[in-house]
């Protein structure tokens, strides 16, 4: 039998079904492969493997009583972002310490109670900052993705760079992820891994560490379309605990796959071809238009005036409600505390200690654009751009069921490349912010690979709450393109030698 | 125009305050912070019960811990929308959610969620009656927010703690309009605004537990000048202080102004121990709180239906009543005013003059029982006569069963031993005598011990008192006073 590692989450859960294989074996696989793996990756902060196990035992008992839930016995990485009961969340901050929640997310526990397996927590950029998971208190994720004939170490994109460094090289089956301005569609077009940011409401926020809280949305990183298809599938739902989530029905989205794209109107804005844009990520588009052509869909130029002002209002927004967020982390009541001569000297102490410095460059941002005097020229009127994007969508969908664009403006870049420069990080945004800022649902599906060797994604926009149409429109791109799979596994130690644990407490 | 004012007719000159320099006018404006009366938090299921050990009804929301969420409590917003329906406001059908920014170990989130320019209440009044006069005062907003935690610094040399019990109980903030112009108008505002807010059942109006205290704005000015400096003397709680603290802090302005002086504007604290205000931070020192939609909640909205349904079940209001109580049972203005004070008492008042005379009930009710309650500092709920019982005590007056002379020691008896009214007047032999057979011979006993006093009568006629006295003495108080009154005439020749 080949490696279980490389099998796809829906595969994965036919073998299971089929009894190929356990879900103990299932697991145990891919604890091996995460020891192996991650003193090069660096993709999981956290392995739980005690815990993956008592779960995959359970799994197997309920395989065998025939009594399997949707995702029985699948293990899945987590993002540290997502609170874990009992077991350490920290944002991949030193302000939250060895904080252990007593509580667990509405999103892991929808996918704990649908049967899946958790074997620990991913690393991200702090508290979701950045693009390359270059902030991360744990250290930056590599990519087990290298230049060809090269071995500069890559950036897996970020926030979620733990989950889609994971996902590529097999740590897990799938994993969650969040994106407040492509940290999950940015990292799965530099790992040729796919990723859904579902529609704001669609997933509750409740225990899930909170960057900017009206662009915040969970969803998974996956090998496939299908494999998103599945887990999102598990992850969404209404909420009562978050008044922001959306009680509405949650389709089943792997029955869409199957719809094909048959007169499906598919929108092309102009204004996403940016100055300087690169020969291959033009031929890349082009490349999508033509197979969804192929596949029935019809092709329409659209405009989206305000796309311009989208990152700008962006990093206005953002960092505004996360200075506001971040407040909390005042040493008082659990986490880091740096004590002082008094309180306020305790709050310096603490926070100068506990958040990098992207994280301090946010908040004060943030807290600049609310400052009296301030709010208007920046907070409100980011909010006016805001409605205006949205505006720009709403006449769009009269015209077009689904927008195409590429995820990013460029490939994987090394470590170090942008860090000096946080404007030119910033700017691998610029395809997906907008998309938050108007709160639809944004996918990025694996496309090609760069003239270095390295993948490229596609990012599909789709109506409200019509996450449907993007996976169907996403799996036609994933006929067309085919899967891009990392082929050498360069990061593996050559033996079980490598005993030393990730993360560990 | 100060000389103007300064001739201007007595009585409407009776609020200002004399300065050197003239006569001062006093600018007052509230900011009440009323504790929503729920069973749990603005945006948690945490219990808001009093008295509770510390850091007991705090739920994960409460704590601020991380990815929590908050939920709005519905009964909260429901009692929002009574207390706007009950100051006669205009109540918003959508409101916002803000975020008030700033740092303190009891406010967990390192801010407060609060309405900042979407209120759930607009503009409203309330009606104030000082010195017998009626003054509408105008309300500008109420709206919600969230309570702090209490800080606890004296438990410890090198720490404080924090407890938080109250960290995001529902509170109440009601701003008046600056429209009152004396300590006595001040008081007499929150006097009636926690009468509503009791009557409305949306706040239990508790002073010493602070579940209701006052910001005082206080400006002064000559009258007719335009508007001083005011400072904010921040969470009066009582209401005697909020005069005090009135009278205190323009005593000060108007001394720095006569001074030559300037008044900065301020928060102060008012120390009733020492009688002063004193400063607490200066405007330069004011927060910036960066106030912002807060993105976890939606806004606020529902329907005119919804506000109607609640106007529907609103209870009567303190005005309402104590126009009824004009009407219906006659009362004075001012024995209006005392029962409808507080509604349990209303209630206690209704019950024993309901068919019955209402003026004699409220004779009994304000002089007999407020009184004696008052003396041995009991409330009505702790009555030892019950509104039945004070009830049929009334009935035996109007029958001529008792005299009320007698209704004062049965009233005493129900007070300390209780009992059925009726059976014990029967029992203990308290009736009135109104047989005249009894009485004359009691008159006749009289007149032929006293001829000496027969004699002065007869020049004298307002003697008659001291006969009927002596009768009333030797019938024991039983003797019916109108017929001794007639027999001793007819018997005396007067």
């Amino acid at each position: 039998m080949s490696d279980l590692t490389d099998l796809t989450l829906a595969e994965a859960r036919d073998g299971l079904k089929a009894k190929s294989f356990s879900a103990t074996e299932l697991t145990k696989a891919h604890i091996e492969a995460i020891e192996a793996a991650n003193p090069a990756l660096n993709a999981y902060v956290l392995a739980t493997p005690e815990h993956a196990l008592a779960q995959a035992k359970e799994a197997d008992a309920r395989l065998a009583k025939g009594e399997a839930r949707p995702l029985e016995g699948l293990p899945l990485g987590n993002k540290d972002l997502f609170c874990t009961n009992g077991v350490r969340t920290t944002a991949c901050s030193r302000i939250l310490g060895d904080f252990t929640p007593t509580y667990e997310s509405t999103v892991g526990a929808n996918l704990w109670n649908a049967g899946a397996v958790m074997l620990g927590k991913l690393n991200n950029d702090e508290f979701a900052m950045g693009s390359s998971n270059e902030t991360s208190a744990f250290g930056p994720v590599v990519s087990p993705w290298r230049r060809t004939g090269k071995t500069d170490k890559l950036v897996p994109g970020g926030s979620s760079g733990g989950s889609s460094a994971a996902v590529a090289a097999n740590l897990c089956l799938a994993a969650t992820a969040t994106d407040t301005g492509g940290s999950i569609r940015q990292p799965a077009a530099l790992t040729g891994t796919v990723g859904i940011k579902p529609t704001y409401g669609r997933c509750s926020r409740w225990g899930i560490v909170a960057f900017a809280s009206s662009l915040d949305q969970a969803g998974p990183i996956a090998k496939t379309v299908r494999d998103a298809a599945i887990m999102l599938g598990s992850m969404a739902g209404h909420d009562p605990k978050d008044t922001t989530s959306v009680d509405a029905p949650v389709p089943n989205y792997e029955a869409a796959l199957a719809k094909g794209v048959k007169g499906l109107r598919v929108g092309v804005p102009k204004e996403y071809r940016v100055e300087g844009m690169s020969k291959e990520i033009e031929k890349l588009w082009g490349d999508g238009i033509e197979w969804l052509k192929a596949a029935g869909a019809t092709i329409h130029e659209i405009s989206l005036p305000h796309t311009k002002y989208a990152l700008p209002a962006y990093y206005i927004v953002a960092p505004a409600e996360a200075s506001s967020n971040l407040a909390r982390y005042d040493g008082v009541r659990y986490g880091l505390r740096v004590p002082g001569k008094d309180v306020i000297d305790t709050y310096e102490n603490t926070r100068a200690a506990g958040f990098g410095k992207e994280v301090r460059r946010r908040i004060l941002i943030g807290t600049y654009v609310l400052s009296a005097g301030y709010y208007d020229a920046y907070y409100l009127k980011a909010q006016k751009i805001r409605t205006l994007i949205k505006r720009d969508f709403d006449e769009a969908w009269s015209k077009v069921d689904v927008v195409l664009t590429p995820t990013t403006p460029s490939p994987a870049f090394a470590f170090g490349e942008k860090t000096g420069d946080p404007i030119a990080m910033y700017l691998e945004d610029i395809f997906t912010v907008t998309v938050n800022m108007a709160g639809l649902p944004g996918l990025s599906v694996p496309a090609g690979l760069s003239s270095e060797g390295t993948p490229l994604g596609l990012q599909l926009i789709g109506k409200p709450f019509d996450e449907a149409t993007l996976f169907q429109a996403a799996q036609a791109i994933e006929d067309a393109a085919g899967r891009f799979t990392v082929g050498d596994r360069w990061w593996a130690a050559p033996s079980s030698g490598a005993k030393k644990k990730p993360g560990g407490k | 125009m100060r000389d103007a004012a300064k001739s201007g007719g007595k009585s409407k000159a009776s609020n200002l305050i004399a300065g050197a320099t003239g006569d001062w006018e006093v600018v007052i404006g509230m900011e009440v912070h009323a504790q929503v009366a729920s069973a749990s938090k603005l945006f948690s299921g945490s219990s808001t019960a009093f008295g509770a050990e510390p850091n007991s009804h705090v739920s994960l929301v409460d704590a601020a811990m991380p990815g929590m969420l908050p939920v709005i409590n519905e009964e909260c917003i429901a009692q929002a929308v009574r207390t706007g329906l009950g100051l006669k406001a205009e109540i918003n059908l959508k409101s916002v959610f803000d975020r008030k920014n700033y740092f303190y170990p009891d406010l967990p989130q390192g801010y407060q969620i609060s309405q900042y320019k979407q209120p759930i209440v607009g503009e409203g009044e309330i009606e104030i009656d000082v010195d017998g006069e009626t003054k509408r005062v105008g309300i500008e907003r109420l709206h919600l927010e969230q309570d702090a935690g209490k800080s606890i610094h004296d438990q410890s040399p090198d720490y404080s703690y924090v407890d938080l019990n109250r960290s995001g109980v529902a509170l109440m903030e009601i701003v008046s309009k600056p429209d009152l112009r004396s300590a006595k108008e001040a008081q007499a505002y929150v006097t009636k605004l926690r009468t509503i807010l009791r009557y409305l059942g949306t706040c239990d109006g508790d002073m010493e537990k602070g579940n209701l205290r006052a910001d005082v704005n206080v400006s002064v000015r000559k009258p007719g000048d335009k508007l001083g400096t005011r400072c904010e003397i921040k969470n009066v709680n009582s209401i005697r202080f909020i005069g005090q603290a009135v009278e205190v802090e323009a005593r000060r302005q108007i001394d720095i102004i006569e001074d030559g002086g300037a008044v900065d504007q301020e928060t102060r604290l008012f120390d009733p121990g020492k009688g002063e205000t004193r400063s607490m931070r200066s405007k330069e020192e004011a927060h910036d709180y960066r106030y912002f939609p807060d993105p976890d909640l939606l806004p606020l909205e529902f329907d005119q239906s919804y506000v109607d349904d609640l106007a529907a079940h609103l209870p009567e209001l303190p005005d309402q009543k104590h126009a009824r109580f004009v009407k219906e049972y006659g009362l004075s203005a001012y024995d209006a005013s005392v029962l409808v004070a507080e509604r349990d008492n209303a209630d206690y008042f209704e019950a024993v003059a309901r068919g019955r005379d209402g003026k004699l009930a409220a004779n009994w009710v304000i002089n007999e029982l407020f009184g004696r309650l008052n003396k041995e500092g009991k409330d009505i709920e702790h009555s030892p006569v019950s509104s039945a019982q004070l009830g049929g005590l009334v009935d035996l007056i109007s029958a001529g069963t008792i005299s009320g002379k007698i209704a004062k020691d049965l009233f005493e008896i129900l007070w300390t031993e209780g009992g059925d009214p009726a059976e014990i007047v029967e029992k203990r032999g308290m009736k009135q005598v109104t047989d005249t057979g009894a009485i004359e011979k009691a008159v006749d006993e009289i007149i032929a011990a006293n001829p000496d006093k027969v004699e002065q009568a007869k020049a004298k006629p307002s003697m008659l008192g001291w006969f009927v006295g002596q009768v009333m003495k030797s019938t024991g108080g039983k003797a019916n006073p109108a017929a001794v009154n007639e027999i001793l005439k007819t018997k005396l020749g007067l």
